[in-house]
């Protein structure tokens, strides 16, 4: 078999899936792909759900990835509404929901991941959504205008954006987190403190250290969350954001290698030869900081994309990556580079207070993440130092008036 | 709807009739044109749709904001008719544009 007749089976067509077929095709691969996704539509963009999607500045068209021609066009053969139930190896087959099997050469996992249910009674009420998925969106979007209430539960991104859109589209908004900051898992204390004012600025209110009793309802609809010190808060709808699983569930029944996500290599190979996973349902080694991670963000997953496609079609390995990330709220951009792992200091450049200033997490005088506010150029020039481990002087980087290119010379 | 002309780095040009609305980005992004990343969809928070405009579009190709300056400010290879082309919508004005790919995004 040459790589330029083989059958390059992908399951899932979210972003990393979607994105792999294309690049397959862009880098001349030539030989049979078929992807298959469990969603009624062709891979699109999930970023924009949670923000110009409720705010009705994006349509299926501007989501979408590729237009829905373009598979056919370059004999990609997408099936949507269909899963992958089980994975025969030694036959290198798969089963789908629809009840055929597709042989592979290769066979590529991007089947994402799914979003935690809340474990409290009540959570089957209607009303009471997550955010995934375009349809999530679409059942999202109709709750947020004026005179509604939605409850966030979970201060994570996606639940601090669909706040921010909810206050623009002029329904109330209030996040319940369990923890006593918001963020608690992915930011330091200065970032949820800032995100926390901006919001309240802006007519967002938050239970902080929530404990929640249950969701309550009418007629088998949600109407409020009680709360265990005997309140009970008024919700026309409920948005559950605490956390996701990946969809392993797959690739562990087969045998494959796995530790919250599959676990891949630099190529994105699993421990089968024959199988790459990519995107969020993997568990991805990130050289830069020795380690393994799953880092559930769409930069990851178009690296993961180049590395399969490059494994593929016989291309040499992209250089790694520094993890990136961006939230959007209200006016603000939130640019973040590396992760702060082994960090043993935090530096603030600039002043919150002016909603423009970059947080960095250092080990010694290295740069190991940086979360940057309206502030490019910390982001930029901190993504490169993170990247080139050049070590920085760190009065210099805390001393706004020294610019990132000064400080980095 | 105007023809844009992308050239990737190696010279091979691709011709795309995109409509107007969309971005330059869009366009080649979703008409699988090599050399445009887009990580992050349009959203200025990446620079990985970087491109040359030619001389003569400059000035029908709008002004730089603030963030997407400052975003150019420190990405790599970069000219004084470097764009983010998320960044510039196509309007039937924009016919026989001209875009050149820096030798990387990343």
């Amino acid at each position: 078999m040459s790589s330029s007749d083989a059958h390059v089976v992908v399951l899932g067509a979210g972003h990393a899936g979607g994105t792999l077929v294309a690049l397959l095709r862009q880098y001349g691969f030539a030989g049979p792909i078929t992807m298959v996704g469990d969603e009624p539509i062709a891979p699109y963009q999930r970023p924009p759900l949670s923000k110009a999607w409720l705010k009705g500045e994006a349509d299926e068209d501007s989501l979408a990835l590729k237009p829905l021609e373009f598979y056919a066009e370059n004999q990609i053969d997408f099936r949507p509404n269909i899963s992958a139930v089980s994975l025969k190896r030694a036959d290198k087959v798969v089963e789908l929901s629809d009840g055929s099997t597709l042989s592979y050469d290769f066979l590529v996992i991007a089947t994402g991941m799914r979003a935690n249910k809340l474990p409290l009674p009540g959570a089957e009420l209607s009303g009471v959504l997550s955010l995934r998925s375009a349809a999530d969106a679409e059942a999202l979007k109709g709750h947020l205008k004026p005179g509604r209430h939605i409850a966030i539960i979970g201060g994570g991104y996606i639940g601090l954006e669909v706040a921010a859109s909810a206050r623009a589209l002029g329904a109330e908004a209030t996040v319940f987190e369990r923890e006593a900051r918001i963020l608690s898992r992915s930011a330091c204390e200065v970032l949820s403190t800032f995100f926390t004012d901006y919001h309240r600025a802006r007519g967002v209110s938050f239970e902080l250290g929530a404990h929640i009793d249950s969701l309550v309802g009418e007629g088998g609809k949600v109407t409020g969350v009680k709360m265990a010190d005997g309140r009970t808060l008024p919700a026309d709808v409920v948005l559950v954001g605490v956390g996701a699983k990946p969809n392993d569930e797959i690739a562990a029944d087969a045998g494959l290698e796995t530790a919250r996500g599959v676990v891949v290599d630099l190529e994105a190979r699993t421990s089968d030869p024959a199988i790459f996973a990519i995107g969020d349902c993997s568990h991805r080694p990130l050289p830069l900081y020795d380690r393994m991670f799953g880092p559930e963000s769409v930069p990851s997953a178009l690296e993961q994309a180049k590395q399969v496609a490059a494994a593929i079609t016989g291309r040499p390995a992209p250089t790694p990556e520094v993890p990136w990330n961006w939230s959007d709220q209200y006016d603000l951009k939130l640019q973040i580079a590396g992760l702060p792992f082994d960090a043993d200091r935090v530096l603030v450049r600039g002043d919150p207070a002016s909603g423009k200033f970059a947080i960095f997490h250092l080990k010694g005088d290295q740069i190991q993440s940086v979360e940057a506010v309206n502030a490019p150029p910390e982001y930029m020039m901190g993504r490169q130092l993170i990247g080139n481990r050049k070590p920085v002087n760190l009065d210099r980087l805390a001393d706004p008036t020294v610019s990132m290119k000064e400080v980095a010379a | 709807m105007a023809k844009v002309t992308y050239i990737e780095n190696n010279g091979t040009e691709h011709v795309i009739d995109v409509k107007a609305g969309l971005t330059v980005m869009e366009g080649a992004v979703k008409n699988n044109v090599p050399g445009i990343d887009a990580d992050c969809g349009g959203a200025c928070a990446c620079a990985t749709c970087h491109v040359y405009v030619d001389a003569a579009w400059e000035s029908k190709t709008g002004t730089k904001s603030a963030m997407e300056e400052s975003m150019l400010d420190f990405a790599e290879n970069v000219e004084p008719s470097s764009r983010l082309s998320c960044q510039i919508k196509v309007s039937d004005e924009l016919d026989g544009l001209v875009v050149r790919m820096p030798e990387s995004q990343h």
